[in-house]
């Protein structure tokens, strides 16, 4: 199990996170084109301007009047998309694997990083609940999303610490790993791929044929 | 049985008796048509996306009026009607297009505040409109405002005016200019004119001397400008709210066309934001044209214009404490904000500015077509913009401005309501009451 989780699995997961990755994007770009009312109303310009006053954390009027939320928020995406792709352990391993490396962080960092994720999936699970609002929009589905997202996290965490049997764990972790690449594209987490695309065509509706500021 | 709220106890023939006529397959088969043939990229990103993170519900007037009811959340409106018609393929009963059409058409104002507070900027006022085509297609349509759209097929205009009474309204408005400026004109079907202006309708039925007003401050400008004498002259467009997508387009056309036969430079468009979103942007796409054939300016930047470049001169300015209504459709529709306050700042000495401002500014409740869905739907439009009276209590002033014909009579009925003492004005009224009129046209 550990060899498969290790070897095969890993690699479907990501021949699938990347080409379920570009499936999404190109046909939704495709369909775009077919609406017609779309594509003529980008602009690059208008389109990154609105992306980055969105990226920057306290950049638009909603992220500055929800201070604690933007900083939740902010911390927990930028943990949870880098300490996968620089924690030293993964790094041996696409090095053994695919000859590929780069830098890593420090291990107390990516600990410290890790443990943010998963606080931030625990927060962000209560709002879930707390928030009536959020509560009344949300199904079963919004919570299994936010667990598929910190699970890794979760293992990753209880092997460094060799909380467990590390074997065990450390395959689950994996296959934890796998689902979580495998779901993006093809779930509510596919709003990591939309971001730009969304927000870029907000930007040019707003910036390029109105003129006005949409942040 | 659970009790029913305020608003759903409101009678509405347009709703009421309507569903009474559809059966499940008239449902599927409209909901089908629109959710497939006439919505595709931007319906299915924006349903994938929503992560139901609720940071839009601090957009949005009636969430923020209404005690933080999760019920009037953007993304909330967008899930009771929306995502069930996807998900049930349209397989819902009379009892859920009503909840749902008065939802679209009662308590938002498609004013896009929401865009701009959620992160990924999803245009929920967008899919709340593909909502009400879907009702408008069903002929569940609030009563008024279905009135509104049968006017604007009957006779190009939003409010039953016949030609005659057209020509007549502006003769007498000419005449009435002419009391202050013998030379003033109100010049029709001038070919090769340098501006076109254009009105909505309420402007000959009930408040001509804003017609009156435009005569005297283009003749102090010495604007060369034409009305057309046929139909054509009305740019609001009610058919836009209403969800009928096809009288909306005639209505544009035969506008645009006019312009064309007069063969003018531009079109000067009165004071009123919703007629300038459907002249120059749910139209021509509708017709498909990316742009406007000709270039049209709102009367802010025309205003704008006049003073910037000192054809129009102030003589004293306007004394009473004054503040803005910012109309969604010309503010956070064209970003014409800051040249709205340098507007009233040459023509007020006391200005006091709303907060949140520019395009953060709340809507009226009254855009979008809200108002037109008539006084069944008043307590409920007027318990939705509490906010909207406290941003203005908040001001002290005694006068709102505001560009808008729309937000007009929603901050009148605001006004009203929560008795707020102010009173509303356009922009043109105090234009006419401190302009320079020069000796040599006094006559
Ligand atoms: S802010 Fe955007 S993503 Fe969040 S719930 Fe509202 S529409 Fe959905
Ligand atoms: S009223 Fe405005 S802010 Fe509220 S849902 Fe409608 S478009 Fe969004
Ligand atoms: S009436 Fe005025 S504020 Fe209200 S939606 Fe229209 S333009 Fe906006």
């Amino acid at each position: 199990m550990y060899e498969f989780a290790r070897g095969p699995l890993v690699s479907i997961a990501f021949a699938v996170f990347i080409g379920g990755s570009f499936y999404r994007i190109i046909s939704t770009i495709l369909l775009a084109k077919k609406e017609k009312v779309i594509l003529p109303f980008v602009s690059p310009r208008h389109g990154l301007r609105s992306i980055m006053h969105w990226i920057i954390p306290f950049g638009s009027r909603n992220w500055r009047i929800h201070p604690s939320f933007t900083i939740l928020t902010f911390m927990f995406h930028i943990c949870l998309l880098l300490t996968p792709v620089l924690t030293l352990g993964h790094i041996m391993l696409w090095r053994e694997s695919w000859s590929l490396s780069w830098w890593s962080l420090p291990p107390v960092l990516s600990t410290l990083m890790t443990i943010i994720v998963i606080l931030g999936g625990i927060i962000f699970f209560l709002r879930r609940i707390a928030d009536p609002t959020v509560r009344f929009v949300s199904s079963w589905s919004d919570f299994v999303l936010v667990i598929i997202v910190i699970a890794p996290f979760v293992t990753g965490f209880m092997a460094h610490q060799q909380i467990c049997d590390y074997n065990a764990i450390i395959t689950i972790h994996m296959i934890s790993g796998a689902l979580w690449l495998v779901i993006i594209p093809f779930t509510r987490i596919v709003h990591m791929l939309f971001f730009p695309l969304t927000r870029a065509y907000m930007g040019g509706e707003f910036g390029y044929v109105r003129n006005a500021r949409d942040w | 049985m659970k009790k029913l709220t305020e608003e759903q106890q409101v009678v509405d023939p347009g709703l009421d008796e309507q569903v009474k006529k559809l059966t499940p397959e008239m449902i599927q088969k409209v909901v089908k048509r629109v959710l497939t043939k006439e919505a595709s990229a931007r319906l299915k990103v924006y349903i994938d996306t929503c992560v139901r993170c609720g940071l839009c519900a601090e957009a949005c007037n009636t969430y923020l009026s209404r005690n933080k009811d999760p019920q009037f959340a953007p993304v909330s409106k967008v899930k009771n009607t929306l995502w069930e018609l996807v998900k049930r393929k349209g397989n819902v009963d009379g009892e859920f297009v009503r909840n749902m059409a008065r939802i679209v058409f009662t308590e938002c104002g498609v004013c896009r505040r929401c865009s701009m507070y959620c992160p990924f900027g999803i245009d929920i006022a967008y899919l709340l409109l593909l909502v009400r085509r879907i009702c408008s297609l069903l002929g569940v349509v609030p009563q008024y405002l279905q009135d509104t759209t049968n006017s604007h097929a009957a006779t190009m205009n939003q409010m039953w005016v016949h030609q005659d009474e057209w020509i007549d309204t502006l003769q007498w408005q000419e005449e009435e200019a002419q009391a202050e400026i013998p030379s003033a004109r109100i010049p029709l079907e001038k070919e090769g004119a340098e501006v076109m202006y254009s009105v909505i309708a309420p402007e000959p039925k009930i408040l001509a001397q804003l017609l009156g007003n435009m005569a005297l401050i283009f003749k102090v400008a010495g604007v060369d400008w034409t009305m057309p004498a046929t139909d054509g002259w009305d740019n609001s467009n009610m058919a836009m709210y209403s969800g009928d997508f096809e009288i909306m387009g005639r209505v544009e056309r035969l506008h645009w066309e006019t312009a064309a036969r007069l063969k003018v430079k531009k079109i000067v468009m009165g004071e009123c934001g919703h007629a300038f979103r459907g002249a120059v942007y749910d139209g021509p796409r509708w017709l498909g044209w990316s742009f406007p054939p000709i270039p049209m300016v709102h009367a802010i930047e025309f205003y704008y214009d006049m003073l910037k470049s000192g054809r129009i001169k102030i003589r004293e300015k306007y004394k009473e404490h004054v503040t803005i209504q910012d109309p969604c459709n010309t503010v956070r529709g064209r970003g014409l904000g800051d040249k709205l306050r340098y507007v009233i700042n040459e023509l007020c000495d006391n200005f006091t500015d709303v907060d949140p401002r520019l395009e953060h500014n709340y809507c009226c409740m009254a855009g979008g077509g809200t108002i037109n869905c008539g006084p069944p739907w008043k307590r409920s439009r007027m318990k939705s913009n509490k906010v909207k009276a406290e941003q203005l209590a908040a001001t002290g002033a005694h006068i709102v401005i505001t560009p808008c014909h729309n937000c007009h009579s929603g901050i009148e009925d605001i006004i009203g309501f929560y008795k707020l003492g102010m009173h509303v004005k356009f922009i043109s009224e105090i234009m006419v009451e401190t302009m320079v009129i020069p000796e040599e046209l006094k006559g």
